[in-house]
């Protein structure tokens, strides 16, 4: 490891390093509360993307055509992708696939509450990819340059196949607010049912996230949570009004002096109660989750029999 | 039920003809022809390799990081190793 200031303890050289830009490796020293933080961040994040491949599978045989239906299949399987790369980034720590997993399962893990609200109609698919997608992107950008070397490189590549999915969205947004005025309608409920929800992904208020300052001196979170939502604000209503869509939030408005928007509260009540499993999805997202586990659990364990079987074949051969 | 992982395999690939095959991350697969699949479906969706190559990582020795100064130190003092050490005459061409 490379030594910056040999007299200080352990815990300064590694700040240290973290504020030179130097990435942490797995097997370099490290606080026990980074490695745990990080394991729980990351985990927390692949599981996102797990579960997130549920309101979507909801609809890919309903697509409306051949083109969509591959697309939204590309999509979902690029998602399970992100989850690899993030299990196997938290997996540097010292965590098991098999514990993340239990965690997941048990309920003690976390994921992100957007995925436990209800997909109801195709424009939802625009949604989500629009603006759930685009929200995470906001979030994964900055964790480019995490200083968790693993977890950095995961996100490069989560990074790079996420435009698409915000793209197929607001495809699917455009082509339905050009389309028929049922079609523009069912965009319009979409995006009222989806915005506010998007908003919450960012997490709390600062006020009320005690735990970003000491994230941000380790460089595992670059934005905080309101810099992000006002970024994504900034972003989402001008092509909200290209599609000639308004977002349903009476408070947006520009304001001249901050260069920026002005908009209203989130309902930080529906927000703590989503999180707490109380949102509409919440138990079946779950239940999907353990269902899909369990149900492969044969599989699993058959692989790794014929492996064994196939590797002593082999021996005896030899 | 035997609560057991499928072992960890390390993936490298070449991302196109002529380049070295470079280490991309990890996956977990029962064995060697199911890694090379696996691999396959996670890091080369989008033509991403020519050519994959899978080791289980439990094979991989690394060097140790505390040992990293150490171990790389002699190389430092080693300037001579680098064309930038020699001044060459401003009238020599083509060296
Ligand atoms: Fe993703
Ligand atoms: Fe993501
Ligand atoms: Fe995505």
């Amino acid at each position: 490891m490379e030594t910056l200031a040999p007299d200080l303890s352990p815990e300064a050289q590694f700040q240290a390093r973290i504020d030179a830009d130097i990435r942490i490796e797995p097997k370099d020293w490290m606080p026990e509360a980074y490695r745990k933080t990080l394991i729980r961040q990351i985990s927390q994040h692949a599981h996102s993307e797990l579960v997130g491949m549920l309101p979507e599978g909801n609809w890919i045989t309903r697509a409306p055509s051949l083109k969509r239906k591959a697309i939204l299949l590309a999509k979902v399987q690029d998602e399970a992708g992100h989850g690899l790369y993030l299990y196997s980034a938290a997996e540097t720590l010292g965590t098991s696939r098999d514990q993340m997993l239990a965690d997941l399962h048990s309920g003690k893990a976390k994921y992100s509450s957007i995925f436990n609200y209800p997909t109801l109609s195709w424009a939802d698919m625009g949604c989500v990819g629009w603006l759930v997608d685009g929200a995470a992107i906001l979030n994964q950008v900055p964790l480019c340059r995490t200083s968790y070397g693993p977890y950095a490189r995961a996100m490069v590549r989560v990074c790079k196949e996420e435009s698409f999915h915000q793209r197929q969205g607001f495809e699917i947004m455009q082509t339905l607010c050009e389309g028929a005025p049922v079609q523009k309608e069912m965009a319009q409920e979409a995006l009222n049912r989806w915005w506010w929800p998007t908003l919450m992904m960012f997490g709390p208020k600062d006020a009320d996230s005690p735990n970003t300052e000491q994230s941000m001196k380790w460089r595992i979170k670059r934005f905080t949570n309101d810099e992000l939502r006002q970024k994504f604000v900034d972003m989402m209503v001008p092509q909200a009004e290209f599609l000639g869509l308004k977002v349903p939030d009476d408070k947006v408005q520009w304001n001249e002096e901050r260069q920026a928007y002005d908009f209203g509260e989130v309902d930080w009540e529906e927000f703590w109660n989503v999180v707490k499993g109380n949102g509409l999805c919440n138990h079946e997202r779950l239940q999907a989750r353990v269902q899909a586990h369990e149900e492969g659990a044969w599989v699993r364990e058959a692989a790794l029999a014929h492996a064994a079987k196939r590797k002593e074949r082999a021996a005896v051969a030899a | 039920m035997i609560q057991q992982e499928w072992p960890l395999w390390e993936v490298f690939i070449r991302s196109k003809q002529g380049l070295d095959h470079k280490h991309v991350g990890s996956l977990h697969a029962a064995d060697a022809a199911m890694a090379m699949q696996n691999a396959r479906d996670v890091y080369t969706r989008r033509l991403e390799g020519v050519s994959i190559w899978v080791v289980e990582s439990r094979h991989i020795h690394a060097s140790n990081p505390d040992e990293a100064a150490e171990f790389f130190e002699p190389a430092a003092d080693k300037v001579y190793r680098h064309p930038t050490f020699y001044d060459v005459p401003d009238s020599i061409k083509h060296m």
